[in-house]
């Protein structure tokens, strides 16, 4: 592989190059209801060239590995027609390394029968909960083997397993139909997705119970969230504002998002790191050669830090933190998170909750976005507070809010550090990129809920 | 493909090779100029195949192995779905036109010259704006064989232009935006322009907005952005089959409001989600979903139908590396009679919903929505009267089409597969910060 993508790579006029192949196996297993709906295996290949021309980019992508320099010539030309403007790249030792899969238990070494096998005792047990319409099983693994070099002379090999599992189900009664459900996956390690009786026991439980419980009224709450749930705030809220390339190029956003600000209490710490080990976000170089590091974001309150590829990091002259990153071959690397958490306190859950006299306790996760100022995140649960206690389960909320608000409002962080390795990320098209997110419990207060 | 079909059948009673192949140029712009140009090429193949009355599955993008490709879903097969479904023979399929040879033969010029002319025409009334998009071109190949003698492939050619532009102002932002999608080349942004600066210009100020229940003004893509995920669940047969769909047991009923009506209709000329047949050969059809308030169909592939004792609707869509499953190919709306201004007009209070921020999170499968108001306007006595910010919407979709105050008379399309009209509803639950 190395010597096809080198020769490709030679003698163009360009300012810098970059080939990326991708060679991958995965598989997946879906059940819809009692019966098993979808099973199969594929297998992928392709690669993309990027190239840099005298500030423009170019970018080719393509299944077929044949006549790579064409592909290459191709992607000269199309970055020949942007021109223009001065794109440089921060500079970054050139590596040659080999990097073989982060494999705690390999999901390839467990045979197709046995998942399905142990998804059937999953789907057995969400069924042998009373009341229950229906259930869904989603599960994926997939192993992939990245070639990278550059005209700049590194070129790198790294591998990658990624496992993922869904356990939904729903209840219904008449026209009402309620679902709760639980995510998970992990980096390399199959027996993430073993053990989960528990969970499908209590998913199911938790769709039966939905259906009785009350509608939340809407309006300003003080609310705590579950370290899972309090991981997905911090991704939407704060983690894809810290992505340079969503202020590099704006002026007034470059203004807000000044290294120095103060956006919360001095209790409040969030760190961002592919270098964190073992996590779905973990990785040693990213998708351009770039080793991963471990980044503050937020330190004691203010705002120390941002997220960056090469190009980013050129042009806001601040260090490059190794987060560009692409779902596949299909796409350029563009500035991502990987394992963002707000660091641990003090406080125990007891004593978030002492002293509130009405609140939402919201746990476990359903979805957020963001739109920079504005996020919206939901919970896959929520139940109200009263005078310091978790009371009766409410139909799951929405919540939303003002970054630069919400973040003050943060005003308590627990101890209890966990991370939610069952999400995926979507930004440009790419979707879903293997994040981790990880947190304490944390209390917001006035945070807007939807309801009736 | 023809030589997949042939190994495959050697070991499997029924077997169907579906193919893609996809090649897209784009422009991405970036701070109001052109930033990186890009071309696409993808292919692949998916084999499905019926052994010992079991579904394998496989598919692959490396076009070298064929074989693996036979031997992997022939592994799979013990483990898989019970067949119920039938491959569809050689038929007749409607003409359904969605292949303009002006795209593919449109310069990279042009298309930059397009996006560029977009974003300089906002910024002309609106300098500080600044602007991010997109415009495409793709050429679509679907190609699909039977063991049953089907045969069938077309052609797709696909255009469309994205561009939002953000409002900085300390650290409020304001985000428009506009998009377009045709089978034709697009060659006039002016239309475009015109809504992205109507809506700066509703948006300049932020209005306060009271939590409560009052009338909400859907526009299409408040409607599309809202409105159209809930339903199609609603009307997914798969759903219907496992009992989550809230329709269940109620076809023939009314669910909604008599003035709303809703058809799949993927026969359209040059609509982007049009086709002649689905992704199993099936010919394409309109169906109606909802006539007149009505519950009439859902929507089904092969399999599903098989299971529920009923026909394809020609519903089923697939990505390469999954077996179809059944959803809408182009749904549209019926119209009523109301325009957009007289709807604003009549109404003493009302939130305007154009743009939805975490649609898609939440109850869906009940029929469920819930969402921060990304770009919305408050209507006070008859009157735009500014930007709704910091505000939700929540409810469910089947309440809110039964609170109908009128229907617009003029429906656009959006994301080449919906055409929907302005929607006002009653008592709708919205939610704002104090």
């Amino acid at each position: 592989m190395i010597d096809l993508i080198q020769d490709a790579i030679r003698g163009h006029n360009a300012d810098y190059v970059e080939v990326r192949l991708e060679e991958g196996v995965s598989s997946h297993i879906t059940y819809a209801g009692r019966e098993l709906e979808d099973i199969g295996a594929s297998s992928s290949r392709g690669g993309n060239a990027r190239v840099l021309v005298g500030g423009g980019w170019g970018f080719v992508c393509f299944n077929d590995l044949s006549d790579l320099r064409e592909k290459v010539a191709l992607a000269v030309s199309q970055a020949r027609l942007v021109g223009g403007e001065r794109v440089g790249l921060a500079p970054v030792e050139p590596v040659v390394d080999v990097v073989p899969p982060h494999i705690v238990k390999d999901p390839a070494q467990t045979p197709l029968s046995a998942k399905k096998a142990l998804l059937d005792e999953y789907n057995d047990i969400m069924w042998g909960v009373p009341s229950i319409q229906s259930t869904s099983i989603t599960y994926a693994d997939r192993n992939r083997t990245i070639y990278f070099a550059s005209s700049e002379g590194a070129y790198i090999e790294q591998g990658k397993v990624d496992v993922a599992i869904r356990l939904s189900a729903m209840a219904r009664d008449g026209a009402d139909v309620q679902q709760a459900g639980v995510s998970l996956g992990s980096n390399g390690d199959f027996s993430f997705v073993e053990a989960l009786h528990q969970n499908a026991r209590d998913v199911a439980d938790k769709a039966v119970r939905m259906l009785k419980a009350p509608q939340v009224k809407g309006g300003e709450h003080t609310v705590i969230l579950d370290p899972v749930l309090a991981g997905v705030f911090i991704h939407e809220a704060f983690g894809h504002l810290s992505e340079a390339d969503q202020v590099y190029d704006n002026d007034q956003l470059k203004d807000i998002m000044v290294l120095g600000s103060a956006f919360g209490g001095p209790h409040l710490n969030v760190v961002d790191g592919g270098a964190v080990g073992g996590l779905r976000g973990s990785y040693k170089y990213d998708d351009e050669g770039v080793p991963s590091t471990r980044t503050y974001l937020i330190r004691e309150g203010v705002l120390v830090g941002r997220l960056h590829s090469r190009e980013t990091a050129s042009r806001m002259g601040e260090p490059i933190s190794g987060n560009a990153r692409a779902i596949s071959h299909q796409f350029p690397p563009i500035v991502r998170m990987t394992n963002t958490f707000i660091e641990p306190g003090e406080a125990t859950l007891d004593d978030l909750l002492a002293g509130v006299k009405d609140g939402v306790y919201a746990s476990n996760w359903y979805g957020g976005m963001t739109s920079m100022e504005m996020f919206t995140f939901s919970a896959g649960e929520a139940y109200m507070i009263r005078n310091g206690r978790i009371e009766e389960m409410v139909r799951p909320v929405m919540l939303s809010g003002n970054l630069f608000t919400t973040l003050r409002n943060l005003d308590a962080v627990g101890n209890d550090l966990d991370f939610n390795q069952g999400g995926g990320c979507g930004k440009g098209g790419q979707s879903p990129l293997p994040v981790s997110n990880g947190s304490p419990h944390i209390r917001i207060r006035n945070c807007l809920v939807s309801g009736v | 493909m023809e030589a997949i079909l042939d190994k495959a059948l050697r070991e499997a009673g029924e077997c169907e090779v579906f193919g893609v192949s996809q090649t897209d140029t784009s422009m991405s712009f970036e701070a109001n100029r052109l930033k990186m140009v890009d071309t696409r090429e993808a292919s692949g193949l998916a084999l499905r195949l019926v052994k010992d009355g079991r579904i394998g599955f496989s598919s692959t993008t490396n076009l070298a192995e064929e074989d693996a490709l036979v031997d992997r879903a022939l592994e799979m097969a013990p483990f898989g779905a019970e067949a119920l479904l039938e491959l569809p023979t050689a038929v007749s399929y409607p003409a359904v036109d969605v292949h303009d040879p002006r795209l593919e033969a449109l310069g990279m010029d042009a298309m930059r010259h397009l996006g560029q002319s977009l974003i300089d025409a906002v910024r002309a009334e609106w300098p500080n704006v600044q602007c991010e998009g997109r415009v495409g071109r793709s050429v679509t190949r679907t190609e699909l064989l039977n063991s049953r003698g089907c045969r069938v492939s077309y052609t797709k050619t696909t255009k469309s232009i994205y561009l939002e532009g953000v409002l900085v102002q300390g650290t409020d932002m304001l985000y428009v935006s506009e998009s377009e999608t045709s089978c034709h080349p697009i060659t006039d942004v002016a239309p475009l322009a015109d809504s992205m600066k109507l809506q700066l210009e509703r948006a300049s100020r932020v209005a306060t907005v009271p939590s409560r229940a009052m009338p909400v003004l859907f526009t299409p893509r408040g409607l599309g952005g809202v409105l159209i995920g809930p339903l199609i669940s609603g009307f997914s047969g798969k759903n219907a089959l496992k009992g989550t769909s809230p329709l269940v047991g109620r076809l023939g009923e009314q669910v909604v409001d008599e003035r709303i009506s809703l058809w799949d209709d993927p026969t359209q000329p040059f609509v982007p989600g049009s086709r002649i047949c689905d992704d199993e050969g099936t010919p394409s059809r309109a169906t109606p979903l909802i006539d007149r308030g009505i519950a009439s169909s859902f929507l089904y592939d092969l399999q599903t139908a098989a299971q529920a004792g009923q026909t394809s609707t020609g519903s089923a869509s697939r990505s390469l590396s999954t077996l179809p499953q059944p959803g809408p190919g182009v749904l549209v709306f019926s119209t009523g009679d109301a325009s957009f201004e007289e709807m604003v007009s009549g109404m003493e209070e009302a939130l305007v919903v154009e743009r939805l921020l975490g649609t898609g999170q939440g109850n869906i499968l009940g029929g469920g929505f819930n969402a921060n108001v990304l770009l919305g306007y408050y209507v006070e006595n008859g009157e735009i009267v500014g930007r709704a910010k910091d505000v939700m919407v929540s409810g469910n979709v089947y309440n809110v089409l039964n609170g109908v105050v009128s229907v617009g008379s003029e429906s656009r399309w959006l994301r080449g597969f919906l055409s929907a009209p302005s929607l006002l509803c009653e008592g709708v639950a919205v939610t704002a910060k104090a």
